[in-house]
């Protein structure tokens, strides 16, 4: 097997889910009730033989297999439907709103996991102190609130209350801010939706961390490096952090799921332009259309950064260049 | 006669670990008092939760009348709070007995046969816990349609998957012990080895399992309601924060917003609590330990 197989098996098992969530979303779509065409055109003075060309128009008048195969044509040159409440495609609409996302997200995600595993790594190295016991019951309590509820708590205390930080959106409405004013202003914005997914994300990797930490602490090279008299720090930055940092890599692949939900969350809390507050934007409107392209997008980015950390993880763990 | 004594004799000690762990007392409290209040909620709720009032009691501050104030339709925050408990555990422990009951079972049927069953199983539990859950979710219930039970059922299709693989792991170990392979000797069959003998074995972990269900289960319909998707007739908690941020006034009425967030955030660290403490407690070598 080694190295070549495992990368093949990845892709292929990546490929598959792929085409697995392209059928899942044809299927929820067709059990949304009412007609979708009356959807886009509740007015009611649009003539049924207007309704019975628009159905023409999308293919709804096909049979289902029909459909799907016009559905998975469609969404192979990139058409994902028309978004009823912005009368645009959806792709346009999704596309629009990416960049804003993953700068939330990957600010967020890089000081959260910088800090879970520094955290969670000197807590497990202190495992069984007050230390250990406070950094612990911190992480379980900020693990369990949810974004949301934590979301309107800072929003309150630190934009309305101690107006220090803005209600929301990503920059100053009609500021004409430039270079680094602007960068300055966006960061002043991001400050609150980032730190109510950093609080969940960081409660997380401490735990993960530190009981990852726990294992490797037991094992007998990390006594061999004792014996030989090295320091400490040496010891938990060389020998210790490095395999325990093996399982965290897994999980952030895992994690992005929950990620989403996240970002869901804050984006809506604080207004940010993003495709996760165009997901709150499409339920209170029912755009069915816009919410199964967001679906798409967040279920394709999921199975995509799996795939990528898989591989990430059979270049950095050498038993699996020898064994399956 | 026996067989039932010592189940109790089992029960109890394990009770009695739970509740000498600090971390299962306290959340163990907190939740009865919660459980307590949607007993007692048509007794502790003072009126109608949904119920609009006059115009005049419009957005009210905490008083004498309204204990927690009015929202903007003049309804009463304290009925609101108190009936909303109701939702949230009947959501919580509905979703989770439904969650663990299908996981338990796929992971049972799949753990117990493997080869192919196993294979075919395993990659609809693989290709589920891959999905993004609270998009799909979202998704779900959108197309659904508002009501506590579609929340109920969209929870659940989402999240048996994760027992079904704990539990599957746990009855692969447990189908090479020596007593299932007795039992197999003289004559049971598979219906009688899964049922009888492995399942009786798997119970603590379904348990365990099942709170870990409620919290998520909690938290999910927090969520789903605060984006706009539960049922807006039946006011929980969730749906108490969407009318606050909707309304565009939670800045000037903390009253609104402060109650559901706290009874949300207090049940949910109470299940994980337990939760932790649960698992604690089935630790292999945790009873030695206490002393039991």
């Amino acid at each position: 097997m080694g190295l070549k197989g495992f990368i093949l098996r990845k892709v292929v098992a990546a490929c598959l889910t792929i085409v697995a969530i392209v059928c899942v979303n044809f299927v929820i779509f067709r059990m949304a009730p009412g007609d979708p065409v009356r959807m886009m055109f509740r007015d009611p003075r649009v003539s049924a033989e207007n309704l019975q060309e628009m159905r023409q128009t999308f293919g709804l008048d096909k049979p289902l297999s029909g459909q799907f195969v016009a559905y998975v044509k469609g969404l192979a040159h990139g058409n994902l439907g028309l978004s009823f409440s912005h009368r645009r495609p959806v792709l346009e609409v999704i596309a629009q709103k990416i960049p804003a996302t993953l700068i939330l997200v990957v600010t967020a995600l890089m000081i959260a996991i910088f800090l879970g595993v520094a955290l969670g790594a000197l807590s497990g190295w202190k495992s069984g102190t007050k230390l250990d016991t406070f950094v612990l019951t911190a992480s379980l309590t900020m693990y369990s609130i949810p974004t949301f509820a934590l979301g309107i708590i800072l929003l309150l205390v630190f934009a309305y209350h101690i107006a220090i930080f803005p209600l929301g959106g990503m920059a100053t409405p009609a500021s004409l801010l430039e270079g680094p004013e602007l960068i300055w202003d966006v960061l002043w914005h991001m400050f609150l939706p980032a730190l109510s997914i950093v609080i969940w994300y960081v409660g997380e990797y401490v735990l993960l961390t530190r009981s990852s930490m726990i294992d490797v602490m037991g094992q007998e090279y990390i006594t061999t490096a004792y014996s030989k008299g090295l320091k400490k720090f040496r010891i938990l930055k060389n020998h210790a952090l490095r395999n325990a940092l093996l399982p965290v890599v897994t999980i952030t692949g895992v994690n992005l799921g929950f990620a989403v939900a996240g970002v869901i969350e804050a984006e809506t809390v604080f207004s940010w332009p993003g495709v996760g507050r165009l997901v709150y934007d499409a339920v209170s409107h029912r755009d069915y259309p816009l919410l199964q392209g967001v679906f798409l997008l967040f279920a394709f980015s999921v199975v995509l950064a799996n795939l990528v950390i898989d591989l990430i993880y059979g270049y950095i763990d050498p038993r699996i260049k020898v064994s399956t | 006669m026996n067989r039932l004594s010592n189940k109790i004799e089992k029960l109890s000690v394990f009770l009695r670990l739970l509740f000498s762990h600090r971390m299962g007392l306290a959340g163990f409290s907190v939740i009865s008092l919660f459980v307590l209040m949607a007993i007692f909620s048509s007794f502790l709720g003072t009126v109608d939760p949904a119920r609009t009032g006059a115009v005049e009691n419009i957005l009210k501050s905490p008083s004498s009348g309204f204990w927690f104030g009015t929202d903007d339709l003049a309804r009463d925050i304290w009925s609101q709070t108190i009936f909303g408990s109701r939702i949230s555990l009947t959501v919580g422990f509905v979703a989770a007995l439904i969650t663990v009951i299908s996981g338990t079972l796929v992971g049972l049927v799949a753990g117990f046969y493997g080869k192919f069953v196993e294979e075919v199983l395993m990659r609809i539990v693989d290709f589920f816990m891959m999905l993004p859950e609270l998009p799909l979710m979202i998704v779900l219930a959108a197309v659904l349609g508002p009501s506590m039970w579609n929340i109920i059922l969209v929870v659940s299709l989402v999240s048996w998957p994760t027992t079904a693989r704990v539990v599957r792991s746990q009855v692969l170990s447990l189908k090479e012990r020596p007593f299932v392979e007795a039992s197999r000797c003289i004559g049971a069959g598979s219906l009688r080895l899964m049922f009888g003998e492995i399942l009786p074995n798997v119970i603590p972990l379904m348990f365990a399992q099942a709170v870990i269900m409620i919290t998520e289960a909690i938290y999910a319909e927090a969520v789903l309601s605060f984006l706009g998707l539960g049922d807006p007739t039946s006011i929980s908690w969730g749906m108490m924060l969407h009318f606050a941020f909707e309304s565009g006034v939670i800045a000037r009425a903390m009253w609104w917003v402060v109650p559901p967030i706290v009874s949300i955030v207090a049940l949910i660290v109470s299940f994980s609590l337990l939760g932790t403490a649960i698992s604690d407690v089935l630790e292999p070598g945790y009873k030695e330990k206490k002393g039991f």
